[in-house]
This record gives C-alpha cells, sequence and structure tokens, in this order.
C-alpha cells in the first residue's frame, strides 16, 4: 500500500515487536483492562505456569458483569457472582493491578471508566476479555476484544499474536436529521452491512457525521463496531479528543502532556492512502432506528415495516425463525407495538449525554403503567453528572428511579433479567435470542427511542414528542 | 494451556444448519461464573437444547441420538457476538474437536484455535453438501486431515482444503501455544517496551 499509512496502519505498525512469516503479528499491548468473568481462568493459568505480570502498572481491572445494581453496599446474594467477585479482588491484590471493585468510586462498566480516568488515550493498543472493548477506538487507539487465552497471553507478555486485519472505511456525510442520534448512525450502518459484513476488517469512520460528533457518540458508533463483525472501529483523533482527556487522572500531564500531543497530531489517514474496502452513506437519509429479530444487523428506520424474508441478505429458514422468536410477521410496523420493559445504559449508551436525552424526553411526562424501567448509569461518574445537572430530578419527578453502575440487564447475568416472553426496548447492543434473560425479547434503539417507549409503553417514534415539545 | 495435538479426525458429525449462531446461544450468559475450566459443554446450546424446567427438548439435535461424532456443523457466520472463550470452551467440553462453517466470526475463530478446537472453513457449496450427506445417513463419515488442510466426506470422496497459516497448523499439530512462543520471545518484548510512548 506504499508508504500512504491509514490511521489503522500508524497505530498497528508501531506496536509490531515481531513479525511470523505466515502467521500473526506480535503485537504489543499498551493498556490492559480486566474485569470479573474473563479473567479467574487467565489468572489460573499465570499461577499453573508459575508466572506473573510482565507488566502489572499496565493492566487495570474493574467490576462489572456480574454486579448488582441496587443495595451495592450489602454482600452480594448470589454465591456464585459473588465467589467470582472475591477471585477478582483476590487475583487483583495478589498480582499486584490497581482494582476498581464493587463500591470504589471509580466503579463501573468497563469501557465507560478506561475513557474517564483517561486511561483511554489516543495511538494506544487497548485490550480487553470483552467484544466491545471496540469503544476506545473513538480516541484513534486500536482497541478489541479477546479470549480468555489471550487475556493470560497479555498478563504473562504484554503481547497479542493476531494476524492483521484488512481496513475498511466508512464515510457518513451530510448531516444527521433532527432526532437521529450516533446509535441510530451505528445501528444503520450495522443494518446495511449484517452482522458479518466487516468480518476480518478493522474499521475506520470518517466523515463530517464523525466529526461534529460528541465524544460519547464516538464511543457508541466505535463500541458497536463488533456488531457487524469488525474487530474494532476507531476514529481520528481531533481537538474533540484531546480537550475530553486533557487534565483526565491518567493523562499524561505538563510536558508528558505536549510530548503525547506531537505524537497524537500524527494519527491521522494520510491523503491518497488506501482501504481494502471503502463504504459512503449519506448522513441525512438516517432515521431513528429499531431492530426487529434476533441480530443486531435485522434493524430499520422506525418508520418501516419489517422486510419480507425473500427481500433480505442471508437464509431465509433462518430469518423466519428469528421473527417467531420475535412473534412478529413479516411486514409488520414496528410503531405502536406495547412493551414491557425499558433499559437505558450499557457500555454502548450508559455515559451522560445518553442520560441527558432520555431525560429531554420524559421531561414533565410521566412513565407508562405498563412499563418496567431500569436506568442504570456506566459509572459512578455518570450517577454524580446525573445529580449535579438536575437529570435526577427530572427522572424522579417522572416516576423513574435510577440504579447504581453496572453491565445490568444488558447481558442479565445479575438478577437484571428480562422475563420470558417480555419485550424490552432496550439501549444496549444485543438483540440475541435470550439476551436479556430466558426467552426475553429486545428491540435495539437510541436512548431518545427508549425514552419515548418509556412514557407512552409502545414503540414510538421520538420525533413526535419533540414535535410537541418545540410546538 | 496446552491441548491434544490435532492430526487427522475420523468422525461423524452433528448437523446445526442455522446462520449466525451468536456465542450467547451456545452458552447464555449466566453459565459465565465459574471460576475454573469445568463443566461449560453441559450447558453447550442450553436454552435451545433444554426446557426451563430443564427437561430436553426433543427437536434440538444434540438431543437427537441419530447424530453424534465430534464434528460440528454450523450455517454461516458461526460463533458472532461476545468474545467469551467460554463458547469454544463447551464445544471442546461436549466433546467437539472441530467445527465446520461457511463463514466465522473473528473472535471465536481465534478462541477456537487457542484451545484445540479446528475451525475449518469451507464454500458455501461445500458445506450443503456436507449437510446433505448428514441429513441422507447420520451415520457417514468425515475426515478432517490438518497435515493435508483437507476435509472429506467419505461416503462420496468428495473433498475441500481449507486454509490455516502456518504458525496455528504448527501449534495445532503440536499442542503449543502463543503464550509458550511469547515467553520465548520475552528479551525482544522487554526491549520494545522500552521505546513504546505509552
Amino acid at each position: 500500500m506504499g508508504s500512504k499509512k491509514t490511521l489503522f496502519d500508524k497505530v498497528w505498525d508501531s506496536h509490531v515487536v515481531h513479525q511470523i512469516e505466515n502467521g500473526p503479528d506480535v503485537l504489543f499491548i499498551d493498556r490492559h483492562m480486566v474485569h470479573e468473568v474473563t479473567s479467574p481462568v487467565a489468572f489460573l493459568g499465570l499461577k499453573n505456569r508459575g508466572i506473573r505480570l510482565m507488566y502489572p502498572e499496565k493492566t487495570f481491572a474493574t467490576a462489572d458483569h456480574n454486579t448488582p445494581t441496587i443495595n451495592q453496599h450489602l454482600p452480594v446474594e448470589d454465591p456464585l457472582s459473588a465467589n467470582q467477585l472475591r477471585m477478582l479482588e483476590k487475583n487483583a491484590n495478589e498480582y499486584g493491578i490497581s482494582y476498581w471493585g464493587l463500591g470504589h468510586e471509580k466503579n463501573g462498566i468497563v469501557h465507560v471508566v478506561g475513557p474517564e480516568y483517561g486511561i483511554t488515550q489516543p495511538g494506544a493498543t487497548i485490550v480487553c476479555g470483552d467484544s466491545h472493548t471496540s469503544t476506545h477506538g473513538a480516541f484513534g487507539a486500536i482497541a478489541f476484544g479477546i479470549g480468555t487465552s489471550e487475556v493470560e497471553m497479555v498478563m504473562a507478555t504484554q503481547c497479542i499474536m493476531q494476524p492483521k486485519p484488512k481496513s475498511m472505511r466508512i464515510n457518513i456525510t451530510g448531516e444527521l436529521q433532527y432526532g437521529v442520534s450516533p446509535k441510530d448512525v451505528a445501528l444503520f450502518i450495522i443494518s446495511q452491512l449484517t452482522t458479518s459484513g466487516a468480518t476480518g476488517y478493522f474499521v475506520e469512520y470518517a466523515g463530517d457525521v464523525f466529526k461534529n460528533m460528541t465524544m460519547e457518540g464516538r464511543m457508541t458508533v466505535c463500541n458497536l463496531s463488533i456488531e457487524m463483525g469488525a474487530r474494532g472501529g476507531m476514529i481520528t483523533p481531533d481537538e474533540a479528543t484531546f480537550h475530553y482527556i486533557k487534565g483526565r487522572e491518567f493523562t499524561p500531564k505538563g510536558e508528558a502532556w505536549n510530548t503525547a500531543m506531537d505524537y497524537w497530531q500524527t494519527l491521522y489517514t494520510d491523503e491518497g492512502a488506501e482501504f481494502h474496502k471503502e463504504l459512503t452513506f449519506d448522513g441525512s437519509q438516517i432515521e431513528p432506528m429499531i431492530t426487529y429479530g434476533t441480530n443486531p444487523g435485522m434493524g430499520m428506520g422506525i418508520s418501516k415495516n419489517i422486510p419480507n424474508a425473500d427481500a433480505v441478505q442471508g437464509g431465509t429458514a433462518t430469518y423466519k425463525k428469528s421473527l417467531q422468536y420475535m412473534r412478529f410477521d413479516e411486514g409488520d410496523s414496528m410503531l405502536g407495538k406495547p412493551i414491557d420493559f425499558v433499559f437505558l445504559g450499557s457500555c454502548t449508551n450508559g455515559r451522560i449525554e445518553d442520560f441527558r436525552a432520555f431525560a429531554s424526553i420524559i421531561k414533565g411526562k410521566k412513565k407508562a403503567d405498563n412499563v418496567t424501567a431500569w436506568l442504570v448509569p456506566g459509572s459512578h461518574k455518570v450517577v454524580t453528572a446525573i445529580k449535579e445537572e438536575g437529570i435526577l430530578d427530572i427522572l424522579t419527578e417522572a416516576g423513574f428511579e435510577l440504579r447504581e453502575p453496572g453491565c445490568s440487564a444488558c447481558l442479565a447475568m445479575n438478577d437484571d433479567k428480562v422475563p420470558a416472553g417480555k419485550l424490552a426496548v432496550s439501549t444496549s447492543n444485543r438483540n440475541f435470542e435470550g439476551r436479556q434473560g430466558p426467552g426475553s425479547r429486545t428491540l435495539l434503539a437510541s436512548p431518545l427511542v427508549a425514552a419515548a417507549a418509556a412514557v407512552t409503553g409502545k414503540v414510538t417514534d421520538p420525533r413526535e414528542l419533540m414535535k410537541l415539545e418545540t410546538a | 494451556m496446552a491441548y491434544d495435538k490435532f492430526d487427522i479426525l475420523k468422525t461423524t458429525a452433528v448437523p446445526l444448519p442455522i446462520e449466525n449462531v451468536d456465542t450467547d446461544q451456545i452458552i447464555p450468559a449466566r453459565f459465565l461464573k465459574a471460576t475454573e475450566r469445568k463443566g461449560f459443554g453441559d450447558n453447550l446450546f442450553r436454552d435451545w437444547r433444554y426446557n426451563q424446567d430443564n427437561t430436553p427438548k426433543k427437536d434440538f439435535v444434540l438431543n437427537n441420538p441419530k447424530y453424534s461424532g465430534k464434528i460440528l456443523v454450523g450455517g454461516k457466520n458461526f460463533g458472532s457476538g461476545s468474545s467469551r472463550e467460554h463458547a469454544a470452551w463447551s464445544v471442546y467440553d461436549y466433546g467437539f474437536r472441530c467445527v465446520i462453517s461457511s463463514f466465522f466470526a473473528d473472535i471465536f475463530r481465534g478462541n477456537c484455535l487457542n484451545i484445540g478446537v479446528l475451525p475449518v472453513q469451507v464454500s458455501a457449496g461445500f458445506l450443503q453438501k456436507i449437510f446433505t450427506a448428514i441429513e441422507a445417513d447420520p451415520k457417514t463419515e468425515f475426515e478432517v486431515s490438518l497435515p493435508e488442510q483437507k476435509v472429506t466426506i467419505l461416503a462420496t470422496g468428495e473433498s475441500e482444503n481449507f486454509d490455516i497459516n502456518d504458525y496455528k497448523k504448527g501449534n495445532m499439530t503440536n499442542g503449543f501455544d502463543d503464550i509458550d512462543y511469547l515467553l520465548n520471545i520475552k528479551k525482544d518484548i522487554g526491549e520494545f517496551a522500552k521505546s513504546t510512548p505509552l
């Protein structure tokens, strides 16, 4: 591809320790994030080999997947969850890793707290035993999810062995319509590419829509890269990026900041650099999105009808099985379908901007009686902001309660499970069968769509409520 | 973690002709609470395999005594979603040593290779031939040869080659893992670390 390099090439190539012929690259990892679910067997592996972490200061541990979202000050009731949390604490202490456990002021979802404390930085390689590690690409980092064998590998050697992925650039041009948020942009892209359309690729998001997007929004988009099969996605760091990270606990200070900035400002795709694949979409054509099936690629504009099986890519049998699970029919409109649960939260949409968006819709209205709503902030920092900005008062007046931070109903490892057959509008990232509890049915959507559903008790176009507000 | 060496596998196969089988189906999140790698096979495809009262679902392939073997054959885009290695562990622990599909999700494929399950990607046409052969006779055998990088439907003699890089092939053949390799170049890694800006 000549001397012109993509953003991805620049970061990847500068981290290659060693290249194996007809094999993977040995890639150096700058930051390793660890949580309770995918780490215990990795620690066990270290123990069996009789080795320790090569660079414990580059690893950060937090508890999030298994944690309750109420009464966090009390002992965790589920004995298996409690054991897993104890193991992480024990391992972190034994191996000298910083640990932000349950009740710690910095505790929260790993992909929310990493950026909040400046652990996430441009040009870094970041891994975690969690597929949504792609979130950190919003800062111009190469960030991707790994398996437990690889967690052990990074602990032992600070390296990972990966063949270099192919590169893809997705351009979204123009301006987003009113009521269309970053989540909609991501769900739109996935609906166009399918859940496997970017498998084997690392994506760069480019174009005016991303340039004008907040860091929170960029994190939402990069977070969902894995849902189209991409290992990760990244965005060129710019003034918004530098402004976000400056002054955070783990970002460089003083002269070190200037040195870092000199490096970070070289992180962009060179004019004329080539991608293996390049796609362009018109951002003004995107409407608020909603999913209707059992993978994130089965999404559509909220005003559209569920496509007929013969009009979709992939196997008809699988498609029909999916609709059968969801209890929907081809040709159905989603608008007006009564819902039972609303979940605002997760590493996709559990940041302050998401709570602002939710509050903007429900302000002065009441939660619908038929809806159980779980509002779960991504971290204690988000909780603090919710209180300071007066959002908690708006939520309370409308009949909503705020829960404590964690992954919660996104994967329902804790008690936050949607019962079998119930329909949830969820701001999380996966609508797989049973993802939010055995037999649960999930509609993925933005915080605005979730809020509109929470107050009307059914699938509602948030633009209808926003019109009323401005009229 | 070292695992059994992989050479030539001759066995019947279990068909699962569904696309986009995600890792939440392979092993639901509520079964990820163990702190050791034990017993994951019991919960492989838990919610497709068992009713909520834990009775087996008769129409699911793993509950059908007609089908058995060390190869699992899945539809396109097998293993999408979560990075949980527990999915690969549950496939292995149940007794599968090889998964055949026309397309794999990246992380699942990598996890399989790291724990000794061979992911074999074949063309959509050949995958269909495999499904057809099993449908015609559930006792039909397949041969997966890692040295030759070839999968053969023994009843018809039809075969197709598959890709695997030389490094991973060597690991699978010898039962080595990446950590063994990396620990041997730890000195180089230490030197490299000194020059990293972050």
